[in-house]
């Protein structure tokens, strides 16, 4: 096929296939040179940027949330269009039809939506409470099907942050097929889909699957209705920079409009842009400065992006994160960096624009990336603290050169992998359960295989880990058990028609479990194992607390003794979760990643034979727990690094503060250290870093007058927030976490 | 197999040489500098006891992370108290490709120290003060010590950085800066400079210790100060 629009591009399969990588590979021009060629903000950037910061002040001001429109269900044609500033803007596109006004998705669940408006003082419509009472939401079908032991797993918080109540998120449509193909193509292609299905046989599977093509069909065609209303029509391919920018936001618009998912992530679109910027300024058409200015308004656009949720929600997400993640960087199957001049200038946009959350920009990190690449990635944390990295060297064999990360740290192929979200389980808990033969102290429920409370005066190791894994055991089963009744609902009542449009019918899907609290059981276990550990009963007759006396080795110190235990907890935990099925046949995947939810889930467990007390705070992800680090930075990156990513393919968050004088005494130096330490960190196949570059007197100061540091941004977990937008008690906890310093 | 007393391993070092380091801190020091930031690495003879197999092993799996330029670094307390040691590490880590540096006083150049330099990639150099007087009085020794050490360096031609501490009122004045330039200017081994500001936060670790810290009276340098003094210095 050809078209008028694609001329100047080189020709290849993707013309006769949907195959965005095909196109990209045939075309894209790699860079290997340093960022001397960057374009600063335009005074229109500025005016522009200036408005929305008055916007974010305004928000802020009121309480996290600017404005609910309660009377109107979000989907994509449903608002009327709206502008930040119509005359200025060069890329358009609202989720409503004010900036930052948060619309309602009472798909997930009614009773969320509903007190997510209560919460800031508005009230759902009673015209959306009629409309729902005769709807079967997500949440409904859920607790139709639990079973009272799932219940009460999610109630005593061993299994916690479901996605029963909200939209799963974590899955990214192909928005940059929108612009490459037009949206009456892509039709085309589902429409052959649905007619080639419609010859086989028909059962359960194939029907489900027939419904949903038409589902996807019928709101492609929304997506255009949505762009007529702006103006524009998508139904051909795009002809220039600022349409494909245009067409593919319009895309990942209608997603957030129709969904609203954890994490909504964009895939990996800053080569993709690449192509048609050196077309652009091939012809004469573009100019450096306008190329950022695009890609600058594209990002503004990004930042607006806000979904209404509850404090409960808040309180395991901190920071109202929408995971926007942009992968950038990495290499090509064919050994050619995927580096083009445009992963620049989407990193600038955090000088053009000023520092923010969102989009989470990602690096994906290679020993052969260009040099100029590498230090100014470096750079750019070393100055704002806003990006992360993971390894490509150990993702690209796995998803190939075209895959991108879903909320923090999972990767899928771009259009045709997808994932079912599910949230994690508390291990340090399960290991206090277990303890107790099946009681919860914290909630003081039964739950589990009932047994007696361990009646030995010192913990033996071998008697605590044979007892831990009948608990293991029980919990993975019950977990995938769980999961299954949640993605089944989710399809039925909440199906991602405008996201899954965007992938290929066939879609490879994944089920990704998650654990909390790695390090505090893999320092529990140690203390059982090296120091001596004696329980002490409460009058009921259950372990409330430990006695821990002598020294014991502690994960994040790269000592084999207890990192080893820490790496078999979760290569135990995936294979005991493998031996149950998962819906649509899902490939079992597993995370070491807590978001901001180590508080909460610290705060529901009980006091652990690590010497850690009872509601403490766990460490994020896969971190060493707190100030336990006693032989420097390299020695922690080391003890992550042991955690394999064959076991966790869902990702192994580490987030990794220190100071700037740790670094480097000047700014060069610690430009280059830090390459060469996230250089040394990967080749020891470590999977992912978030890096802060700041002293904890900042944080403190921030703590104590918030308004003084409006922009503060920080990498928490697989994610950065602003600082304030975090609750207290994160921000405290984030507070006294490690900070690497000079001794 | 030799064994060595060390105050405590740091896994990432970015100050003490070149790059990004592994840095042994060595227990035992034969000088009393006023200024010392590290007391509890003075006591001789204690410590943990480590072979060179066990160091070596550590540092090892740092490799990855040193890059182009960086390596091991052997600081203390006085690491050319355990030179026979610090030779057999240096040793094993140039078979093994890995950079070595040594950060001393100079304060000993003996048999076994020279054989340790024969294995150093470079020295970081404490030149503390500008004549004997203030060696004697600050130091605890005379000032010809790391001088011979320096006069050997240049002869064997070992890439040398020479660092100074900055005390306001003792060696912040123009002499001092003289006496450093023409260092530099005999001894072309030295192809690096670095003045440090004097800082106090050691107080916690003599307090602990039960010591005086008898340099608190006088004042850290402002980085204007230091920003100056360091524009004297070509390199």
């Amino acid at each position: 096929m050809e078209h008028k629009n694609w001329n100047g591009f080189k020709k290849g399969k993707w013309q006769d296939e949907i195959n965005v990588r095909d196109f990209i590979q045939s075309n894209y021009i790699p860079y290997d040179g340093d960022d001397s060629f960057l374009a600063g903000a335009t005074e229109r950037t500025n005016e522009l940027m200036q408005k929305l910061n008055g916007l974010f002040l305004v928000e802020r001001q009121f309480g996290g949330v600017l404005d609910i429109d309660t009377a109107t269900v979000s989907s994509l044609t449903s608002y009327k269009p709206g502008y930040l500033d119509k005359e200025k803007e060069l890329i358009v596109g609202l989720q409503t039809n004010r900036p930052l006004k948060r619309g309602v998705n009472p798909f997930g669940g009614i009773r969320m939506a509903r007190q997510a408006c209560e919460a800031y003082g508005y009230k759902l419509s009673d015209k959306i409470e009629e409309e729902f009472k005769f709807r079967t939401t997500h949440n409904d079908g859920v607790f139709r099907a639990y079973t009272d032991e799932m219940r009460a797993a999610r109630k005593c918080h061993v299994i916690t942050g479901l996605p029963d109540a909200y939209g799963r998120g974590r899955i990214i449509g192909d928005y940059r097929r929108v612009a490459l193909y037009g949206v009456d193509k892509l039709i085309e292609e589902k429409k052959k889909d649905k007619e080639n299905l419609d010859k086989g046989n028909f059962n359960a599977d194939t029907v489900k699957l027939d419904e949903e093509l038409y589902q996807q069909i019928a709101f492609l065609g929304y997506m255009k209705e949505m762009a007529a209303m702006y103006g524009y029509d998508i139904s051909e391919p795009a002809k220039d920079t600022k349409e494909a920018i245009q067409w593919t936001y319009f895309a990942y618009l209608g997603a957030i409009k129709e969904q609203n998912g954890a994490a909504m992530s964009l895939g990996r679109v800053s080569t993709f842009f690449d192509i048609y910027i050196e077309r652009d300024i091939k012809n004469g058409t573009l100019t450096e400065e306008g190329a950022q200015e695009l890609i600058d308004d594209f990002v503004m656009k990004l930042r607006m992006a806000r979904h209404l949720r509850t404090p409960e929600y808040n309180e395991l997400f901190g920071g109202d994160p929408m995971w926007i993640t942009e992968a950038v960087g990495g290499m090509g199957e064919d050994g050619r960096s995927l580096v083009t001049k445009s992963s620049f200038r989407i990193l600038n946009t955090l000088y053009t624009l000023g520092s923010s959350p969102e989009p989470n920009l990602t690096v994906l990190w290679s020993e052969n990336l260009p040099e100029g690449f590498k230090k100014y990635c470096a750079k750019v944390s070393v100055d704002t603290d806003s990006i992360q990295y993971e390894n490509d060297d150990v993702m690209r064999p796995i998803y190939g050169d075209d895959y991108a990360i879903a909320c923090c740290v999972s990767a899928m192929k771009v259009g045709k992998q997808m994932q079912f979200f599910g949230a994690r389980c508390n291990l340090a808990k399960l290991l206090l359960i277990a303890i107790n033969g099946g009681y919860d102290t914290t909630s003081k429920m039964h739950i589990g295989p009932q047994m007696e409370v361990m009646d030995l005066s010192k913990l033996d190791y071998d008697a605590v880990m044979e007892r831990f894994d009948v608990y293991i055991k029980w919990l993975a089963n019950l977990y995938v058990n769980t999961m299954n009744v949640i993605h089944y609902m989710h399809d039925k009542y909440a199906y991602e028609k405008t996201q899954m449009a965007l992938h290929d019918t066939s879609v490879e899907r994944f089920m990704a479990f998650g654990i909390a609290g790695l390090s505090v059981v893999a320092d529990s276990l140690s203390a059982i194992k090296y120091a001596t550990v004696n329980p002490v009963k409460n009058e009921e007759g259950f372990i409330t607390e430990f006695n821990t006396q002598g020294d014991f080795p502690k994960f994040g110190n790269d000592d084999d003794r207890v990192d080893l235990i820490a790496k078999d907890m979760a290569h135990k935990m995936i294979c005991e979760l493998r031996k149950t099925p998962a819906y649509r046949d899902a490939i079992h995947t597993l995370s070491v990643l807590t978001i901001t939810s180590n508080v909460m889930y610290g705060k529901n467990t009980g006091a652990t034979p690590d010497g850690r007390e009872n509601g403490g705070a766990f460490a994020p992800g896969a971190n060493p727990m707190h100030n336990r680090e006693e032989n420097g930075a390299l020695a922690s990156l080391n003890s992550v690094a042991k955690i394999s990513y064959d076991d966790c393919r869902d990702g192994i968050s580490n987030t990794f503060s220190i100071t700037p004088d740790a670094l480097g005494r000047e700014k060069n130096e610690r430009i280059d250290n830090l390459v060469t330490i996230l250089d040394g960190y990967f080749k020891k196949k470590a999977h992912h870093i978030n890096v802060n570059v700041l002293n904890r007197e900042t944080l403190i100061k921030a703590y104590n007058d918030p308004s003084a540091y409006p922009n503060l941004t920080i990498r928490v977990s697989g994610y950065a927030v602003n600082f304030h937008k975090l609750s207290k008690e994160q921000q405290k906890e984030v507070i006294s976490r490690t900070f690497h310093e000079v001794m | 197999m030799l064994k060595g007393c060390v105050n405590s391993i740091q896994s990432l070092g970015t100050l003490d040489g070149p790059g990004v380091r592994f840095v042994v801190f060595m227990q035992g020091c034969n000088l009393r500098c006023g200024c010392c930031h590290n007391p509890d690495t003075w006591e001789i003879g204690t410590g943990d006891e480590y072979s060179v197999d066990d160091v070596f092993e550590k540092c090892k799996k740092y490799k990855e992370y040193f890059g182009q330029k960086g390596g091991i670094t052997l600081s203390g307390g006085e690491p050319l108290l355990q030179a026979s040691f610090a030779k057999e590490l240096f040793k094993m880590c140039k078979e093994d490709n890995i950079n070595t540096c040594l950060d001393t006083s100079g304060s000993i150049l003996n048999d076994d120290v020279k054989l340790l330099l024969k294995y150093t990639d470079r020295v970081l150099l404490d030149i503390k003060y500008k004549n004997d007087e203030l060696y004697k009085k600050h130091v605890g020794c005379s000032i010809n010590s790391p001088l011979n050490f320096l006069e050997y360096l240049n002869e064997n031609n070992i890439p040398t950085t020479l660092r100074q501490v900055i005390i306001p009122s003792l060696n912040d004045d123009k002499e001092n800066i003289e006496f450093i330039l023409s260092l530099l200017k005999k001894y072309p081994c030295i192809d690096k400079t670095e003045l440090l500001p004097f800082k106090k936060i050691c107080k916690v670790k003599y307090d602990k210790m039960n010591l005086n810290f008898s340099f608190e009276k006088y004042d850290t340098p402002n980085k204007k100060l230091m920003e100056k003094l360091q524009k004297y210095l070509p390199y």
